[in-house]
């Protein structure tokens, strides 16, 4: 039984360089120009569960992206890690896409692509953090979904068993492939990158689509036709109020407990034991 | 003259092994140091990474790549335990020895579970008598009923009590002209009478195992031979001058970095008189210096490790690039203490380490007088 597997990889902002983003004030969409990317964490722990699957069952996995064109150093690092090809969403077009548009355009590559037994994706991106997407894909593919798969066992060509992470426990699920699962971080621990890995990356089939490539209704993609659309941007005031308090220490001491039994803070101090014995001064 | 720059699939292999490192290297550093303990565990991990075998072809199992390469794996390593540096140094060393000089029999027979981290190598050369003085060491091979019995004692030697491949430089005759005649043998762990002694208690380089191996009439089958007979000189040397020097010079740039980082790092995060001290022309100095001599460490090491890569002789270069890697890895740890006053000394931090490490890396591969001895003979010849 060989699988073929699609895994969404989505290169985000390298979090070391986040004080270097700011935020388009009229479209409220992240500027990443200049800022380097990284591989979604997540998404490692989706590569690592699609190569444990292709280890237990063979098959190929097949990572798709959808960024602006310099992401490749990410792509050939999901291709290091031991994915067999890639596809990159790349096109102006795709600028500004929410979740549902770009879940839309990601459904069309994945139909394009075909044949498909399974997607996974990470739970939620470290940039956007909305976490709709996985399940925004399994619709728009009409397949079975399910998010924050903690297991994943495929009993045989068409059924597999699967745990959910929920708030006190888990759920148990049995499914029919094809499906699309978001795996949560505790599936699995991502194995490092090898160095043949490495090596052998860039001669991986690596294909770009654009717009002209996929079947897309062109009024369903993008920042304009994206159903969602940022409001205000409202930043917190964390600056401190300084207030300069003069007067004695006693004074100073009964402002400090005023103003902490004033925020509701008990202040309630042991007696003081005073012991004098054995104390001899200096001489 | 192009500009240096390494490919992307160097820069990526460099993330790739610095991955690692940050999980597996950098938490556990210094307590590999206080306890002097050598993570022989790592071995198999970085076998599968691909580390050990980075120069060896593909079909003795290895990565199938270069010294250029194998400098970015210890200078990553090493960024963080100079300890585990040298150990995988050894490792490639012994490798190297049994790469160039093996039979195919032998390549087959030891490279693959070297690679895999099945199997530690080791070097074993140095004598009490001097390591430098190469043709008077003492330690002998006599060829009795087929075999070679071998008898000496070796000292300072890398992974001494953890290799399990030894490939000692032993005395087997005199050549023609009445000299020392020098032949290379491969030890096994575990030959009768091979066997390893005190561990040393290292100033630096802590976490890799310094120590004597004994050898008292070890019987060698024929087969065991590196080499001709009488080719051991050239085969240890070749080791030491284009492998060992190299490896201790990409140590030492490693070492320079985390000097670098650790002073950025420090200068940024201490507030003195309400600012943070990376304002005072002083400290950036002492900054400006550390990234002068890792810049310059790294463009001697790397550029010596591309001639390796391309064929061409560079013995020498590995000499400069040991010499000034070595000696600047010292200066920078020093500086770097300086910078961070009272916490320079604290062992909460890296760079006392880094200083020790520093200092042990110098008398590694052939003390600072001798790289200058090889510089000034390449100079005057």
């Amino acid at each position: 039984m060989a699988l073929k597997i699609v895994v969404c990889v989505k290169p985000i902002p390298d979090p070391a360089y986040y004080k270097d983003i700011t935020i388009d004030p009229v479209t409220k969409t992240i500027q990443r120009e200049a800022i380097p990317t990284i591989i979604n964490p997540a998404d490692k722990h989706a590569i690592e569960e699609a190569l444990k699957i292709k280890e237990k069952f063979g098959g190929k996995i097949i990572t798709l992206s959808m960024a602006p064109p310099n992401v490749i150093k990410n792509i050939h690092e999901a291709l290091a890690m031991g994915a067999d090809e890639a596809y990159l969403l790349t096109d102006k077009k795709f600028a500004g896409s929410d979740t549902w548009a770009t879940s839309y355009i990601l459904a069309k590559a994945i139909e394009k692509i075909g044949g498909i037994d399974l997607v996974i994706t990470g739970t939620e991106t470290g940039d956007g953090g909305t976490s709709q997407v996985p399940s925004q894909l399994g619709e728009w593919l009409k397949i079975p979904h399910l998010w924050n798969v903690i297991e994943f066992k495929i009993k045989n060509e068409k059924e597999v068993y699967l745990k959910t992470k929920i708030e006190n426990g888990f759920m148990e699920w049995k499914c029919k492939l094809p499906m699309a699962i978001a795996v949560s971080r505790e599936i699995n621990t991502p194995r490092y990158t090898t160095i043949m890995g490495v090596m052998k990356a860039k001669k991986k089939p690596f294909q770009k689509l654009t717009f002209d490539d996929l079947n897309l209704d062109e009024k369903r993609i993008g920042l304009v036709n994206s159903p969602t659309q940022a409001g205000n941007l409202h930043l917190l005031d964390l600056s401190r109020k300084g207030k300069i308090i003069k007067g004695s220490k006693e004074e100073l001491a009964q402002f400090i407990i005023d103003n902490l039994k004033a925020g509701g803070i008990s202040v309630e101090a042991d007696p003081i034991i005073c012991s004098c014995e054995g104390e001899t001064g200096n001489e | 003259m192009e500009f240096f720059k390494f490919s992307e699939e160097q820069e990526m292999l460099r993330q790739a092994v610095r991955e690692f490192v940050d999980h597996e290297v950098a938490p556990n550093a210094a307590q590999w140091d206080e306890k002097d303990i050598c993570p022989v565990e790592l071995f198999p991990m970085m076998g599968e990474l691909g580390i050990n075998g980075i120069f060896v072809p593909e079909e003795y199992g290895g990565t199938g790549l270069g010294y250029i390469e194998r400098a970015i794996c210890l200078e990553e390593i090493s960024r963080h335990s100079g300890g585990l540096g040298i150990a995988m140094m050894t490792h490639h060393l012994g490798m190297s020895a049994i790469l160039s000089a093996g039979t195919e029999e032998q390549k087959r027979k030891y490279l693959p579970d070297a690679c895999s981290g099945k199997k530690i190598v080791g070097l074993s050369v140095t004598e009490p008598g001097g390591g430098s003085d190469f043709i008077g060491l003492k330690s002998k091979g006599e060829l009795k009923d087929g075999q070679w019995i071998v008898n000496g004692r070796k000292c300072f030697i890398t992974n001494s009590s953890i290799a399990d491949i030894d490939i000692w430089a032993i005395r087997t005759g005199t050549d023609t002209k009445g000299r020392p005649s020098l032949s290379t043998v491969i030890l096994e762990k575990g030959m009768p009478g091979h066997l390893p002694g005190r561990k040393e208690n290292k100033l630096g380089l802590r976490g890799s195992v310094t120590g004597d191996i004994n050898c008292v009439d070890v019987k060698v089958p024929p087969g065991q031979l590196l080499g001709k007979e009488g080719a051991g000189a050239k085969i240890a040397m070749q080791a030491i001058s284009e492998v060992g020097r190299a490896g201790m010079a990409a140590i030492c740039v490693g070492i320079l970095r985390g000097c670098l980082e650790e002073s950025i790092k420090f200068s940024k995060e201490r507030i003195l008189y309400g600012k943070p001290i990376s304002k005072l022309q002083a400290i950036q100095f002492i900054i400006a210096e550390n990234k002068v001599d890792y810049e310059a460490a790294r463009l001697l090491t790397y550029q010596a490790a591309s001639l390796k890569d391309a064929g061409l002789p560079c013995a020498d270069e590995f000499a400069i690039a040991k010499l000034y890697a070595t000696e600047n890895a010292v200066n920078a740890a020093k500086r770097t203490i300086d910078l961070m006053g009272g916490y320079g000394v604290i062992n909460e931090y890296p760079v006392g380490r880094y200083l020790r490490d520093a200092l042990a890396s110098i008398p590694s591969g052939g003390t600072s007088h001798i790289q200058k001895l090889i510089i000034a003979a390449g100079e005057l010849k």
